[in-house]
């Protein structure tokens, strides 16, 4: 079966990000960015599946600018058989993205799509949930263990206190938690081979879309900065001051 | 227009979670109605009803609603969605599940994690890991909204007395169904909503040392935390985990043990009102949020620490 796996762009996760002092956004120019790391997790889980012979040919999706062709190569440098990139400059949030995969995923008709939960730039954790509602398929989000099989997913999910075991029909969508897998590391052989696979270019006219943002992001500021602590010399001290400053304990 | 509440309960009893929601519906709008969709959830509704500030509790208690599956609960939730301008989700595990399946049914965009109401169409939200915070105004007709519980202050459990209004339970999907559960059994307060926090990371070394952690939470009553390192290596289990992809937290105390202190995981506690850092390496960034730090070893700071309390 086909599998679509959609990865984003994003900060790398060992950036501090920094606020423009214009309040227009953050500052992410120059800044290194990477595959989200929890699209490396649904990468890493597509292949695992094709490894197991579950699965015949994964097509990996990135939308936003030209530069996710990089991300769209890594994905196959990991096991994505062929890529298409939705190329567009404008803001894309999760709605628009969710519309631009289900468009996909009626022309490439997959029987899975994984996702990963969250981008860790904009901490959605949307866009695998509206898309199994545009596409009308059932979903299991925050997969921890996937087994396909019998026309069916069978999926453990990390739940508030533990965890629970979903049966889907397939087709259906998955999105990655942490612990579904280690993603590999790409080898320099792969990255190769990667330039050679096939890459589609598409724009969201193309698809049919209408991506227009629905949230205007008025203004993007600093947290509040926490009031510079003190350290304390011994266990005594920490106490005292939790008793009689703080007054926490 | 009102504003509908999605309850987080687990069909016996409302968790504290739905309250927090409830005040931030509050500031949106005084007509507050609270759905409840389970099964054998009359007790749940019943609870609903005497929080302060809600108006009306709807129930839909049926077979399809019992294990929350997100196809079944969306469509419940969009049944009654026409009689209200602001859908408010709790931003836990079940509420991030159900909420974008029902705004993209609507077609509307979601505004995930809110941590302020700045007025009806415009809310304040974290983004990169709670490095910045954006503020966004819905361009939709209709919000939907998953609320950071830790972010606003629970309205009172008891002195509200409103109708609890049945309603007509939507057919199951017949897509998914529910295979089964593995909860974690604790004693100790849940963690999302705990008082103090006592959580461990790395440093602690492995899942026989995280038992040093234990008195101490029992002495401040406190919900046991950890890091991912802590999670990954095994120490503690996933459902601990606090940070970025884990739980969010903002305890009164929340005592760093072991814990260098990642953006990741910074990103889970840093609202906490008073952070205890107990590190052996000086130069942790833990220590720059902390408002006591104490560079010991943490093998004796902690049991000294638990019997000087």
């Amino acid at each position: 079966m086909k599998v679509l796996v959609p990865v984003k762009r994003v900060v790398d996760y060992n950036v501090k990000v920094r606020v423009k002092s214009d309040q227009t956004g953050v500052d992410i120019a120059n800044v290194k960015m990477s595959m989200n790391p929890f699209d490396e997790i649904a990468v890493e889980e597509a292949t695992r599946l094709k490894e197991k012979g579950t699965v015949t040919e994964i097509v990996a999706v990135s939308c936003g600018v030209a530069q996710c062709q990089e991300t769209l190569r890594t994905a196959m440098a990991i096991g994505a058989d062929r890529g298409v990139l939705v190329q567009t400059d404008e803001e894309l949030q999760p709605l628009a993205v969710a519309k631009i995969l289900k468009a996909l995923a009626d022309k490439e008709q997959p029987e899975l799509i994984i996702l990963g939960k969250q981008a860790i730039d904009d901490d959605a954790n949307q866009t695998g949930q509206m898309l199994a509602a545009l596409l009308g398929w059932p979903q299991a989000t925050f997969a921890s263990k996937v087994e396909i099989g019998d026309g069916k997913a069978t999926v453990t999910r990390e739940v508030d206190g533990g965890l629970e075991t979903l049966s889907l029909t397939l087709p259906a969508i998955v999105t990655t938690d942490l612990r579904l897998n280690e993603p590999r590391y790409v080898t320099l052989p792969n990255i190769m081979k990667a330039k050679k696979k096939q890459l589609d270019t598409v724009s969201p006219a193309d698809l049919g879309v209408d991506a227009a943002p629905r949230l205007k992001t008025l203004k993007v500021s600093e947290p509040p900065s926490r009031s510079a602590g003190i350290k304390v010399p011994d266990v005594s001290a920490l106490v005292d001051k939790l008793k009689n400053e703080a007054k926490v304990v | 227009m009102s504003v509908l509440v999605i309850a987080e309960h687990d069909n016996a009893q409302l968790k504290g979670a739905t309250l927090n929601v409830i005040a931030a519906a509050t500031k949106i709008d005084a007509d507050v109605h609270v759905l409840v969709a389970g099964q054998g959830a009359q007790a749940a509704a019943d609870e609903a009803a005497k929080a302060v500030g809600v108006t009306k509790v709807l129930l839909a208690d049926g077979d399809s609603l019992g294990n929350a599956l997100a196809e079944n609960v969306a469509e419940q939730v969009l049944a009654v969605a026409d009689g209200y301008s602001h859908i408010l989700f709790p931003a836990t595990v079940s509420g991030k599940n159900v909420a974008p399946r029902v705004a993209a049914k609507l077609d509307v965009a979601q505004v995930s994690e809110i941590t302020a109401v700045v007025s009806p169409d415009t809310f304040e939200r974290p983004i990169y890991a709670g490095n910045a915070i954006a503020t966004v105004q819905s361009q939709d007709a209709k919000k939907v909204l998953t609320v950071r519980t830790t972010a606003f202050d629970a309205v009172a459990a008891q002195g509200g007395s409103a109708a609890v209004e049945t309603l007509t339970v939507v057919g199951d999907s017949g897509k998914s169904s529910f295979v089964g559960r593995e909860l974690a059994k604790s004693d100790r307060p849940e963690l999302a909503g705990a008082n103090v926090v006592v959580s461990g990371g790395r440093g602690i070394g492995s899942a026989e040392n995280f038992k040093i952690l234990e008195p101490l939470a029992d002495k401040l009553g406190a919900a046991l935390g950890a890091s991912r390192a802590a999670v990954d290596a095994g120490f503690a289990p996933n459902d601990w985990q606090v940070g970025q992809t884990g739980k969010i937290v903002a305890p009164q105390l929340y005592v760093a043990v072991g814990i260098s202190g990642a953006i990741q995981h910074l990103a889970g506690m840093k609202d906490s009102k008073v952070i205890v850092a107990i590190n052996k390496d000086e130069e942790a960034p833990i220590f720059g949020v902390s408002d006591y730090g104490l560079v010991a070893d943490l093998f004796e700071a902690v049991p000294e620490l638990q019997k000087s309390l």
